[in-house]
């Protein structure tokens, strides 16, 4: 029974490890050793105070969005809109950083982190009204979304906002109250990571002791019983979709903040995708994020250097996350159906009803 | 000089059918799959997993209507795939969807990096227009219809088809029943998850199609993340035309309408940023999703994974 325990509580890592294992295959079709690529991406990642400070930097966007995912999908939404959200929020601080002017840093960083928050909200907010009003699938509407964000953000800095006579399409740079500070000395790593992992850890609080966390999952898990125990669904709904953007502009926030001091044209990129697998994998458990966020993050910094010194393609990390989620997806079931109950999962493998509201559900509610 | 004659008109409108055809492919998968109750948000995955088969294809076997089957036959593997995850084991439609979309994004991404280029294959031997004797005469409809390529009229064909055998067959009556009450359907004696894995499969194959059409139709190569959000389109354009072929037709006509007015304005320059007219497409599918949708239109059983011990 333990071991049975160890075994499927570890299934996310094993599934992890199965990608990794196919991942090697397709390095050796591309004619590379597979154990020498390896090792490079491992050198890269963590050998070196820079490869680890790079690692760092990589993992604090996956973890912001990664969080933001996480939380949609305690109320079983699937938000796969972070892309944008982390557009939105680093556009929302780079205008608080670029036009208010005079406040110490204490107040200036909270103030475009809040408004980080609330240009990534906005974003997951229409998904989550359509969803709510109108019982528009949010998978589609949060893809969609994404383009629309990343095309906004390129038009505003590559029109309006450009630095005069800038190569490519950047801002001036920000006002230097809102860098946040460096980490580790003479790397780029900067406290983004601190601040990311703080809000891990207050989720973890607020899902597992607070009424909010439990009213989450209550709506996530069955949101007609959850409406006739009193939650408000549609409320609950809009409030964790708009969470969940809040934190993903927080990563571009603490993108734009922390490493370039200026608002970059694509300066994401597809952090908001990886956020997707870290939510997943982690099952939308906060300390798995960090743990899922870390790695992936670690497999973004080594995945550089492999491509450096044995000539593998980067592109090879986005391979391995979706196989990684393909693998616990079907893994969950095995796992569903050799307990035969329910899994505890949000979104193992129960019945998503992804073409009607929760209102609607709520409706059909015969009591 | 009339408004048939209208040269502007002309090339405008034929670029808008032609950038139907690879959302209006897509679609008419969508529309199988979502009609039979799997939701399919990988239709991108299966797209760009399609534009990548067929370049593949094109250039190793020297011949496009090649490439073609080789990406209709890749579209049938990622379908097959996704029929595996949501209907044998159950496993939850939009996270097998979402999976699959990242992992042909990474394959086809590195693959392209590491065989296509060090191989250097670039331009392939693609569809060229295939215009139509004395139809292509018409005004106006003659050279916006009648001389496109292969692709165009497969999917002018298919609508239709797919209506007739969607509404007017009894496989077709099984399959919008297997979307609707898949008991019923398992109690009258049809396999809910045969008709479930060809309905699947069946939309890879046409989402292949979509992507070879990318790739062979309007590009003549393989660029990366080709498919650029089209497959969200097109579920986009399944759910306003209301799960029916001719339906999604209309819709994807829309967006291709939207999108060949994009590259007119980027065309003719007229000093717009690229970027607002890249979104148009986006935009309209986002208002088309808020303002028209019906509620009770979709497939009652979709995206739920039917198990026979459940009763």
């Amino acid at each position: 029974m333990k071991v049975r325990l160890a075994l499927t509580r570890m299934l996310p890592v094993w599934a992890v490890l199965a990608a990794l294992l196919l991942g090697m295959v397709l390095v050796a079709l591309a004619g590379a050793n597979p154990v020498s690529a390896y090792r490079e991406l491992m050198r890269g990642a963590f050998a070196d105070l820079f490869g680890f400070a790079t690692t760092l930097v990589k993992t604090t966007p996956l973890l912001f969005a990664g969080l933001g995912v996480a939380v949609a999908l305690r109320a079983g939404l699937f938000n796969i809109g972070a892309e944008g959200q982390i557009y939105l929020g680093g556009l929302a601080a780079a205008l608080v950083g670029l036009y208010v002017h005079g406040l110490p840093a204490i107040l200036h960083i909270p103030l475009a982190m809040l408004a980080a928050f609330a240009g990534g909200g906005v974003w997951a907010f229409l998904p989550a009204l359509l969803k709510v009003s109108r019982g528009v699938n949010e998978v589609i509407t949060t893809l969609l979304m994404n383009y629309v964000g990343i095309y906004l953000v390129s038009f505003i800095v590559g029109g309006p906002l450009i630095e005069p006579g800038a190569p490519y399409p950047y801002t001036r740079p920000l006002d230097p109250a809102t860098n946040l500070p460096l980490l580790i000395p003479a790397t780029d790593a900067h406290v983004g990571i601190l601040i990311a992992l703080g809000l891990a850890l207050l989720l973890h609080v607020l899902f597992a002791r607070t009424t909010l966390g439990f009213q989450l999952r209550a709506v996530g898990a069955n949101p007609s019983a959850a409406a006739y125990a009193g939650v408000h669904v549609n409320r609950t709904l809009i409030l964790a979709m708009v969470m969940g953007g809040g934190l993903a502009g927080l990563g571009g926030a603490s993108e734009v903040m922390g490493l370039k001091h200026r608002l970059f044209e694509g300066f994401s990129p597809g952090y908001g995708y990886d956020a997707v697998v870290v939510a997943f994998l982690s099952n939308g458990q906060p300390l798995g994020a960090v743990a899922m966020a870390f790695f992936f993050g670690a497999l973004r910094s080594g995945a550089n250097i492999m491509q450096r010194s044995v000539g593998i393609p980067v592109a090879i990390v986005f391979a391995i996350q979706g196989l990684a989620v393909l693998f616990l997806a079907a893994s969950l079931v095995v796992q569903r159906r050799s307990r035969a109950r329910e899994p505890r999962q949000p979104w193992g493998a129960q019945h998503i009803d992804v073409a009607k509201p929760a209102a609607e559900a709520v409706k059909h509610e015969p009591l | 000089m009339s408004l048939f004659e209208n040269a502007l008109l002309i090339s405008y409108l034929t670029a808008a059918v032609r950038l139907t055809t690879p959302i209006g492919l897509a679609a008419m998968g969508g529309v199988l799959s979502e009609r039979s109750g799997v939701f399919n948000i990988a239709l991108e995955g299966m797209m760009l997993t399609g534009s990548f088969a067929a370049v593949l294809g094109a250039h190793y076997l020297g011949d496009p209507w090649l490439g073609l089957v080789a990406a209709m036959g890749a579209g049938a593997m990622v379908g097959l795939l996704l029929a595996c995850l949501s209907v044998t084991l159950g496993a939850n439609q939009i996270v097998s969807g979402v999976a699959i979309n990242i992992v042909a994004f990474g394959i086809t991404t590195f693959l392209a990096r590491a065989l296509l280029r060090p191989a250097g294959i670039e331009q392939v031997p693609s569809f060229q227009p295939l215009v139509i004797p004395y139809l292509s005469q018409l005004p106006l409809i003659g050279p916006v219809v009648f001389a496109q390529g292969p692709l165009v009229y497969a999917l002018f064909l298919l609508a239709p088809i797919l209506t007739l055998f969607l509404f007017w067959t009894p496989w077709g009556l099984a399959l919008r029943a297997t979307g609707d009450h898949p008991r019923a359907v398992d109690t009258a004696g049809v396999n809910v998850g045969l008709v479930r894995y060809c309905a699947v499969t069946a939309s890879g194959v046409l989402a292949g199609m979509a992507g070879a059409f990318l790739s062979l139709g309007h590009l003549n190569l393989f660029t990366e993340n080709m498919s650029a959000g089209r497959g969200f389109i097109a579920l986009a354009a399944v759910i306003f035309g209301k799960w029916h072929p001719l339906g999604a037709l209309t819709a994807a006509f829309l967006f291709g309408a939207a999108d060949a007015f994009q590259l007119l304005i980027q065309t003719y320059n007229l000093g717009i940023p690229y970027q607002l007219p890249v979104m148009l497409p986006y935009v309209l599918a986002l208002l088309a999703l808020a303002g028209v949708v019906g509620r009770s239109t979709a497939p009652a059983a979709g995206g739920i994974p039917y198990r026979v011990e459940e009763a």
